[in-house]
C-alpha cells in the first residue's frame, strides 16, 4: 500500500472506495428487475447479470440495482424498470441479456428511452 | 472491482454478537455461496445500530430493509426470498408496538427518525475493520484539510466556535480545554482518550469504538495538531475486548496508509497513538487517576491544580477528552464550527448519545440534538413504558447523576437544565423507572456501586459513602428512624463538598435527588415500615390465597428453600420464617394465588 501523501491521494482512495458503500446509499438512478418465478424462468437472472456486467464495464456508480417480485405481467417477462430522477418510471419487457447494453447506454446514461422495448410507463 | 448489487449489513456490536450475529453472518455467506449469489451480494459486518434489543440486526441495501432478531433459521429464507426473488420477508420486519403494520425501512422507525447521528454517523453503516469504507464516508478528510490548509489556531478556533463541550460528563468547553493545553509551556505534549466507560448501563463509548474507531483516531489527531502534541493514548478498559481489537486494527491500517505516524500527509506533523488497557476501576475514569494508571501507578486521583493541561501524563501538558467528544471533532472540522453550533440549544450545542435502558419499550443507543425533552426520548424514541405502566422517574447520568420525576418530563436535555434539577448529563446513561420501582432501593443500588468503587484515598468518600450505605440498608430493612434521614442528608452534603475527586463529589447525587423528589418514600419506609413500590425484600411478605390456590404445587417445586408446604388436598402455605422473599412463587403461580404485600 503506497502511503497517502496528498489530498489527491485521499480523494482517489475515496473515489475507489465509494464502490464499497455505494450500494448502501440509494443510487440516483434505480434499475429494478422482476425476479418472480416467472421472471427467473424467462431469464431475469441473466438480464440482471448483464446489467451488473454493463455497470462494471462502464464504471457506473450511483446506480442501484434492485429486484422485485412478480407484478402480474408474466407473459412479458423478463421485465426491467428504469427510474431516473424526475422522470417517469419506464418498464421494458420481453428482454434478453443482449438488449441490456443498448438500454444502459441509451436510457440509463443518455436519457433516451428505447421505445421499441417499452411496455409501460408510470409517473 | 466487481459491482455488488446488494449489501447485507450484519451488526457486529457486542449486543448483537452475544445474540448470535456471528453465526448468522457465516450462515449468510454459506447460503449465498450455495445459491451462487456471492459475486453479486456482499456481506458486511458493521458496528452497533443502537437497537440492541432487536438484535441480531440485519439491514439489506439498496432497499435499506431492516430485519430484526434474525436467527440462523431465517437466513435461507432471506436469501431465497429477498436477495434472489426480490420479495421482502415481512415477518422479520420491525413493527410498532401495538400495531400489526410492519415498518420495512430504517428511516421510518421512530427510534431512528428522531435521531440526529453525528458521533454515531458511521456506526452500523460501515465495516469498522476496513479503513477504506471510513474514507469513502469522508473519513480523514478533516485531517487532510487541517494539516494541509489550516493552521493549528484555525482548528482550535473551529472547535471553539462549535461550542462542543465534554461528553464524558463534566461538560467543560472542549475548545477552552484545548487552548489551555496549547498555551502550556513545553514541547512534549499528549492527547488522551478516556475510554474507561464505567457507568452501569452506559455503552455509547464502547459502541463508537467498536463501530467507528477511525473517527476517534482522527479526532485525537486533530486535537494533537491544534495543541502541538505528537503522541496519544487511548485508555480503554480491558472488559471491552472487541473495542480494543478494532482500535488496534484501525491504528495499524491508518499507519499503513501513512495517515498516522511520522510526517503525516507529507507535512511536519507527526503523531503516534497507543492503546492502554485498564483494569476496569471506575475511579480510573477520573483524569488524574487515569493518567496515574497509564504511568503504571495505582489508579488514584490527585488534587488539582495543577491541571493536566499544565502537568499531565509524565508531568507533560496533556489533554483528556472522552470517546464521544473526540468522535465529534472530525465532523466539526469538515463542516465547520458554525454548522455544529446551529444544532442544539444556546449553551449546549450539538448532539448527545444516550443509552436508554430500564422499563422502556425500546432500549438501546440514541443520538439526539441537545434540548430535546425527556418526554420525547422516553415516549417517542423509547416507545413508552413496558406494559404501558405508569412512568415514575428517570435516572440520568449514572451513579453520579440523579433521579428526575414526571414534572421534569418536558425539561430540555442540556447541561444547565439537568444540573439545576439535581441530575447531571454525565456520560449519558438514562434509566427509565416505572411505578414498581422503589426510589430508596435505586439510591441504594447506585451508592453500593460508588461505595465499592471508591479508591479509598480521601476520608469523606471512603468513610462517608460507607456510612451512607449503612443508613440506606437500615432504612430499606424497615429499621430506620427519622434521625437517620437527617444524618443521611448531612453526610451526603459532606461527601459532596469535601471529596477529592469527581467520584466522591457526585456519589451522593442519587441520594440527594431522591430525597428531594421522593422524600415520602423514605418516610414510608421509616414511619409505616412499608415499601410503597413493594420492592424492598425485607419489607414485603408473600402469602398464598387459600381460595385461589388450585393445589398444583408449582410454587413448592420452584421454591429454592423448600419453605412451601401443601398437597393435592390442602392448599399450599408459605413458612414465613424460612421465606427468603425471592418472588419465585409469585412469578410462577398460574392462578395468581400468590400475593405480595
Amino acid at each position: 500500500m503506497p502511503k497517502v501523501t496528498s489530498l489527491e491521494d485521499l480523494r482517489r482512495i475515496k473515489e475507489q472506495a465509494s464502490d464499497l458503500t455505494s450500494a448502501r446509499s440509494k443510487g440516483k438512478v434505480r434499475v429494478i428487475v422482476g425476479m418472480g418465478t416467472c421472471g427467473i424462468a424467462a431469464g431475469a437472472r441473466e438480464v440482471m447479470q448483464a446489467v451488473l456486467a454493463e455497470l462494471d464495464k462502464r464504471g457506473l456508480k450511483d446506480v442501484s440495482v434492485e429486484t422485485t417480485g412478480c407484478i402480474g405481467m408474466c407473459q412479458q417477462e423478463p421485465l426491467l424498470d428504469i427510474i431516473r430522477p424526475g422522470e417517469p418510471r419506464i418498464t421494458y419487457g420481453n428482454l434478453s441479456a443482449a438488449d441490456v447494453p443498448r438500454i444502459v447506454a441509451e436510457h440509463l446514461v443518455n436519457g433516451n428511452v428505447v421505445e421499441e422495448k417499452v411496455i409501460g410507463r408510470a409517473d | 472491482m466487481a459491482v455488488y448489487r446488494a449489501h447485507v449489513l450484519i451488526c457486529g456490536g457486542t449486543g448483537c454478537v452475544s445474540s448470535g450475529a456471528r453465526e448468522v453472518m457465516s450462515a449468510f455467506k454459506e447460503e449465498l455461496a450455495k445459491r451462487k449469489l456471492d459475486r453479486e451480494v456482499m456481506v458486511v459486518q458493521t458496528g452497533c445500530h443502537g437497537m440492541c434489543e432487536m438484535g441480531p440486526i440485519v439491514v439489506v441495501y439498496p432497499e435499506g430493509t431492516f430485519y430484526c432478531r434474525v436467527e440462523i433459521g431465517d437466513v435461507a429464507e432471506i436469501v431465497e426470498e429477498h436477495l434472489y426473488k426480490g420479495r421482502i420477508v415481512e415477518r422479520l420486519l420491525y413493527s410498532l408496538s401495538g400495531s400489526i403494520e410492519k415498518v420495512p425501512h430504517y428511516k421510518d422507525i421512530p427510534f431512528y427518525s428522531k435521531q440526529e447521528r453525528i458521533a454515531l454517523h458511521n456506526c452500523g453503516y460501515i465495516n469498522p475493520d476496513n479503513i477504506e469504507e471510513y474514507i469513502a464516508r469522508d473519513g480523514y478528510q478533516a485531517l487532510a484539510k487541517a494539516v494541509k490548509e489550516m493552521s493549528p489556531e484555525d482548528v482550535l478556533q473551529e472547535v471553539k466556535t462549535s461550542g462542543l463541550r465534554g461528553r464524558g460528563g463534566g461538560g467543560f468547553p472542549t475548545g477552552l480545554k484545548w487552548e489551555f493545553c496549547r498555551k502550556a509551556a513545553g514541547t512534549k505534549k499528549y492527547t488522551i482518550c478516556n475510554a474507561d466507560e464505567g457507568d452501569p448501563g452506559a455503552f455509547m463509548d464502547r459502541s463508537i469504538l467498536e463501530g467507528d474507531p477511525h473517527a476517534v483516531i482522527e479526532g485525537m489527531m486533530l486535537g494533537a495538531y491544534a495543541m502541538g502534541a505528537d503522541e496519544g493514548y487511548i485508555y480503554c478498559r480491558a472488559e471491552y475486548p472487541l473495542a480494543i481489537k478494532r482500535l488496534n486494527r484501525a491504528i495499524g491500517q491508518a499507519e499503513e496508509y501513512g495517515l498516522l505516524g511520522e510526517h503525516i500527509l507529507d507535512t511536519s506533523f507527526s503523531f503516534h497513538l497507543h492503546v492502554k488497557e485498564g483494569a476496569g476501576a471506575f475511579v480510573c475514569g477520573e483524569e488524574t487517576a487515569l493518567m496515574a494508571s497509564i504511568e503504571g501507578e495505582r489508579g488514584m486521583p490527585r488534587p488539582r491544580p495543577p491541571f493536566p493541561a499544565n502537568r499531565g501524563l509524565w508531568g507533560k501538558p496533556s489533554n483528556i477528552n472522552n470517546v464521544e467528544t473526540w468522535a465529534n471533532v472530525p465532523a466539526i472540522i469538515r463542516n465547520g464550527g458554525a454548522w455544529y453550533a446551529a444544532i442544539g440549544t444556546e449553551k449546549s450545542k450539538g448532539t448527545k448519545v444516550f443509552a436508554l435502558t430500564g422499563k422502556v419499550k425500546h432500549t438501546g443507543l440514541v443520538e439526539v440534538p441537545m434540548g430535546i425533552s425527556i418526554r420525547e426520548i422516553v415516549f417517542e424514541l423509547g416507545g413508552g413504558i413496558i406494559n404501558d405502566k405508569k412512568f415514575k422517574a428517570v435516572q440520568i447520568g449514572g451513579p453520579s447523576g440523579g433521579c428526575l420525576t414526571e414534572e421534569h418530563l418536558d425539561l430540555p436535555v442540556d447541561y444547565e437544565s439537568l444540573t439545576a434539577a439535581g441530575a447531571i448529563m454525565g456520560s449519558g446513561g438514562l434509566v427509565v423507572m416505572d411505578e414498581e420501582t422503589c426510589m430508596v432501593d435505586v439510591a441504594k443500588f447506585f451508592l453500593e456501586f460508588t461505595q465499592r468503587e471508591s479508591c479509598g484515598k480521601c476520608v469523606p468518600c471512603r468513610e462517608g459513602t460507607k456510612q451512607m450505605l449503612l443508613l440506606l440498608e437500615k432504612i430499606t430493612a424497615g429499621e430506620g428512624t427519622m434521625e437517620d434521614l437527617t444524618t443521611l442528608e448531612e453526610l451526603a452534603h459532606m461527601v459532596k463538598d469535601m471529596s477529592l475527586c469527581g467520584l466522591g463529589q457526585t456519589a451522593p447525587n442519587p441520594v440527594l435527588t431522591t430525597l428531594r423528589y421522593f422524600r415520602h418514600e423514605y418516610e414510608a419506609h421509616i414511619r409505616d415500615r412499608k415499601c410503597p413500590a413493594l420492592a424492598c425484600t425485607k419489607l414485603i411478605t408473600y402469602a398464598i390465597d387459600r381460595e385461589k390456590c388450585r393445589k398444583c404445587g408449582l410454587c413448592a417445586k420452584k421454591c429454592p428453600v423448600d419453605c412451601i408446604a401443601g398437597d393435592r388436598q390442602t392448599p399450599y402455605v408459605i413458612d414465613q420464617d424460612r421465606c427468603i422473599k425471592c418472588g419465585s412463587c409469585f412469578e410462577v403461580c398460574p392462578f395468581s394465588a400468590v400475593t405480595k404485600s
